[in-house]
């Protein structure tokens, strides 16, 4: 039996999956268990530390922090790793100091720390490769940690940069202080003054810049011995009690007796076998549809049941709080804080968000790219930020929650903003677009080059960007997993990257349709509705707007993309069944899509199709029905892209947003109907509508090319308006008179010709952009007809273009 | 190793337009007959379209259009599926023959007379006692599919 390979989802270890489950690994198990442990811990040590940075009084930490140098110092003497053993005992030294409240942390103290975290990793990994502890050469920071543990200051620790220095606020907790832990009452008191000349930070946790103070040199040893032997007991009653000063400890600190470890593996292929279970489990409903005895139909509706609760519950042990992946961004934050210079604080909201592991592997790079970029580019330097009135340190939101079955993040910052002129220029210097395309772009698509291949707006190239992972790699990796990612910037007030991404990849609610024979599965988070329209009503309901067919749905225009037609097969349908519209939701764009038949609901296992297929943009990948076919499940907006109903959404907002702007008061303009060709129809706004006139055809004379006639003294040129348009001329051309519609403009009549005049009319302007022709302003329905809505003036304006040759120019005068 | 010699001299053959070709078998994951086939609407002409192996989705590419060979008429074809780094992958042949043994002397290189495109996907001839046996560069003629 072949192994099955190409599994649904990447399976990426836990830190040491590879080695606790290859059996071919030299490390002892308990080794094993010792690193994976020692790898979470340190996780959380990084962001305790800067946590601890910002509010140096809070003791739940700094406990948390204690205990665990404590317990890898312990562990690692009983494994007899000697070297970790001493870098983690100094470290637990200077932590007791801090803890017992000897002296309080500072940025000297902070960079030890976590260079310490750094050293003790670093060491981990050695062991973790080759059970041995390395060469690693670390009496310096040994020697760093003891002097600061001994009081002194130590000056060259490794990568302080600290000069910027936020004003020294004297705070009032530098009184000796009293914290009681809750319940247990265990009375743990400082018996040393806190120095009066500790930075204090701000309030959020954060990596600040503060200044490197001077901690006490002298403080008594005794005290710190004397506190030695409770410390365990202060570190659990303080955990367990944790927060009353301060918001909620760091996340992942409560372990309990009612969690287990288990390998991310085995939650994978469990995983995968529910996939399996649904597939089964959607056969064995479809076999039932054909059965009559009612046991087997109430078997299977059990099974039915419980394969659904397995599921949920299978993917429920998936889903991880974002928290997790964004645990290491105050480090990250506060590194390349200090290294560029700035000062930047960052919050997070909703820390609690759950998403599938499978995505939240997926986006920790792309996450992890925002954020720097946004410190690294959005933020200003702190002169900067003071120089243009905002205060000196940024700040950087990162926020995340669910809304409807997709998971929203955002990254703000209140830096500079993108600036859209330095894009263009950038993009035009790149040779990514020229001037005049960049000049038909609007201001958002601008903005959004930044995703574009080989973007980078930069200045300069600091070590921190240009990493290889530019943000198209970023785009890219986040469209990869279905999701979107938006901005939206003000210049000199910040930007804000928005993130949409589905809930899990797995399993998902689908629409099955069929089309040509085939059938498809249509996501169920891109469904709008379904509409069935009679053949009666598809025939006065289905517009076709220069070969663009549209529906009339609610006194909307809905683009139609007949899916037989975007597939090239033919329709298996009857002429005269009834038609079938699914409408879709793409971007913020909705298109009707019109399919054969609509089959049915179902949640399909989503499977990743091959390399040959996976180029196809309109597939977003493939299911097994239950008959045991495949099916392809589409993609909403790779069809809209196609089938270009998206790029009409920006024509449609602007032209929104400019009626909105020239007519926000008057809500009804009267319309002049007129009848071009056959069966077209259009309207022209009644106000540049000068005169109705009807010649009789033997009045029209020749001037040059062009038809003209003698109306009021001068010479009046004719315009076709099919012709103009490109619409076949009325099939009765033997018309006893031809009607016109007489235009003022450009100091001259001209003669609209139309083949019929039809009505007056006062509507609401409810524009909708269909047509991609200049002359059209864009269509309504009128009468419960479409209507184009024609912009006489452009089209009167390019007629007189060639109507007067420069030379005749001054027949204008004729116009007056 | 010896298994590696024992594969390397081993060929799972099939017919294709008339063409007696053969593939190393430790490249085959399994041979199948016909299986229905899903169409794959807009994708390139060699995918003839997906197929279900035992829950996994697997493409089927027509070594027909392939190889530039003319459409298969009335008899459906079979699936050689081959293993690639992107996961199986079922190759539609019209039919199946057996695993042969070759020469490793036997060999030579793909004859110039052969038309060029279809040269380019021969790594080269075995000559077995009855016939000719052209061994498909899977790397040219399928993996590589992608790229292009």
């Amino acid at each position: 039996m072949p192994k099955k390979s190409g599994a649904t989802v990447t399976i990426r270890g836990f830190y040491m999956t590879s080695t606790t489950g290859d059996s071919g690994g030299q490390i002892p198990e308990e080794v094993a268990e010792f690193l994976v442990e020692s790898y979470e811990n340190l996780d959380r040590l990084d962001q305790d530390l800067v946590t601890l940075e910002s509010d140096p009084q809070n003791h739940p930490t700094l406990s948390s922090i204690f205990r665990t140098i404590h317990t890898i110092k312990g562990t690692c003497g009983f494994l007899g790793f000697e070297k970790l053993e001493k870098v983690a005992h100094v470290g637990e030294n200077l932590l007791s100091k801090l803890r017992d409240g000897v002296f309080v942390v500072n940025p000297s103290i902070t960079t030890a720390l976590l260079a310490t975290v750094d050293a003790v990793r670093e060491i981990l990994s050695e062991i973790e490769s080759t059970n041995e502890e390395g060469n690693g050469d670390y009496s310096a920071l040994i020697a760093t940690l003891s002097r600061l543990a001994a009081g002194e200051e130590v000056v060259d620790t490794p990568q302080v940069v600290v000069e910027e220095v936020a004003p020294v606020e004297p705070e009032a907790s530098t009184e000796p202080e009293t914290i009681q832990t809750g319940a247990s009452a265990f009375v743990f008191q400082r018996k040393a003054p806190i120095p009066q000349s500790t930075a204090v930070v701000s309030e959020s946790e954060t990596p600040t810049v503060v200044e490197a103070s001077t901690p006490p040199a002298e403080e008594s040893v005794e005290v710190a011995e004397a506190t030695q032997t409770p410390r365990e007991e202060v570190g659990a009653v303080a955990e367990a009690k944790g927060d009353h000063d301060k918001e909620k400890a760091p996340s992942g600190s409560s372990v309990s007796d009612a969690n287990i470890r288990v390998d991310v593996g085995l939650l994978d292929k469990l995983m995968n076998l529910v996939g399996e279970l649904v597939l089964a489990r959607n056969q064995i409903l479809q076999y039932t549809t054909s059965q009559t005895d009612s046991s087997f139909v109430a078997a299977s509706q059990r099974l039915n049941l419980i394969t659904s609760e397995l599921q949920e519950g299978v993917m429920k042990t998936r889903m991880q709080p974002i928290g997790n992946v964004w645990s290491k961004f105050p480090r990250v934050v506060r590194d390349l804080a200090l290294s560029v210079g700035k000062q930047v604080a960052i919050e997070f909201e909703g820390r609690e968000t759950e998403l599938d592991r499978t995505i939240i592997e997926s986006i920790k790079d792309p996450l992890t790219h925002l954020v720097r970029n946004s410190v690294d580019h959005g933020i200003e330097p702190p002169e900067v930020r003071e120089k243009i009135g905002k205060a000196r340190e940024g700040r950087l939101v990162l926020r995340a929650y669910h809304e409807g079955g997709h998971v929203n993040i955002e990254i703000s910052d209140d830096g500079s903003g993108i600036n859209p002129d330095k894009i263009r220029a950038n993009a035009i210097k790149k040779g990514l677009f020229r001037a005049d395309q960049l000049d038909k772009m609007s201001e958002r698509e601008i903005v959004n080059l930044i995703f574009a291949p080989g973007f980078s707006t930069a200045e300069k190239i600091t070590n921190v960007s240009g990493r290889g992972v530019g943000m198209d790699v970023v785009k890219t990796n986040i469209e990869k997993i279905g999701g979107t990612i938006d901005i939206s910037t003000n210049l000199g007030e910040g930007t804000t990257f928005k993130i949409k991404i589905p809930l899990t990849l797995a399993i998902i609610p689908a629409l099955v349709v069929a089309a040509g024979g085939q059938r498809y599965a249509i996501p169920q988070v891109s469904l709008v509705e379904l509409v069935r329209l009679e053949k009666d009503q598809a025939a006065t309901d289905i517009d076709s707007v220069y070969g663009a067919p549209v529906c009339r749905l609610r006194g909307n225009l809905l683009p139609l993309v007949y899916l037989c037609d975007l597939m090239g097969t033919s329709t298996a349908k009857v002429d005269d069944d009834a038609v079938n519209i699914v409408v879709l939701q793409a971007d913020e764009r909705q298109f009707g899509l019109v399919v054969d038949s609509v089959v049915d609901t179902e949640e399909i296992v989503v499977k990743p199709l091959g390399k040959q297929v996976k180029n196809v943009d309109v597939y977003a990948g493939a299911t097994i029905m239950g008959d045991g076919k495949v099916a392809l499940i589409l993609d909403v907006m790779g069809i809209a892209q196609r089938s270009s109903v998206i790029s009409e959404v920006r024509d449609r907002k602007l032209k929104e947003l400019s009626t909105n702007n020239d007519s926000e008061n008057v809500e009804r303009q009267t319309l002049l109907l007129l009848g071009v060709g056959d069966n077209y129809r259009v309207a022209v706004p009644l106000a540049s509508v000068d005169r109705l006139e009807e010649f009789s055809p033997d009045v029209l004379e020749w001037a040059g090319d062009n038809q003209v006639v003698q109306y009021r003294d001068s010479i009046m040129p004719l315009i076709w308006l099919s012709s103009t348009l490109g619409v076949p001329a009325a099939s009765d051309p033997d018309a006893a008179s031809i009607q016109v519609v007489v235009h003022s403009g450009h100091g001259r009549r001209v003669g609209v010709v139309v083949d019929r005049i039809l009505d007056i009319v006062s509507v609401a302007m409810n524009l909708e952009k269909v047509s991609i022709k200049s002359q059209i302003m864009g269509s309504t329905v009128v009468n419960n007809r479409v209507t184009d809505i024609v912009n006489i003036d452009e089209i009167v304006q390019d007629a007189l273009v060639s109507f007067i040759d420069a030379t005749e120019y001054a027949l204008s005068s004729y116009g007056g | 190793m010896a298994v590696n010699e024992l594969t390397e001299r081993q060929y799972c053959t099939f017919y294709l337009d008339g063409h007696f070709l053969g593939i190393g078998v430790k490249e085959v994951q399994e041979v199948l007959k016909y299986q229905y086939m899903t169409e794959v609407p807009l994708a390139d002409a060699e995918v003839a379209g997906l197929i279900n192996l035992r829950g996994q989705i697997v493409t089927a590419l027509d070594l027909r259009k392939v190889m530039g060979l003319g459409a298969r008429k009335e008899k459906l074809p079979m699936n050689i599926v081959v293993r690639s780094d992107d996961g199986p992958l079922s190759l539609l042949v019209d039919e199946i023959g057996d695993v042969v043994e070759v020469e490793k002397d036997s060999f030579e290189d793909p004859p110039e007379t052969l038309e060029v495109s279809f040269r380019h996907l021969i790594k080269g001839v075995y000559k077995l006692q009855e016939k000719l046996m052209l061994v498909l560069d899977l790397d040219r003629a399928v993996f590589s599919l992608v790229e292009a």
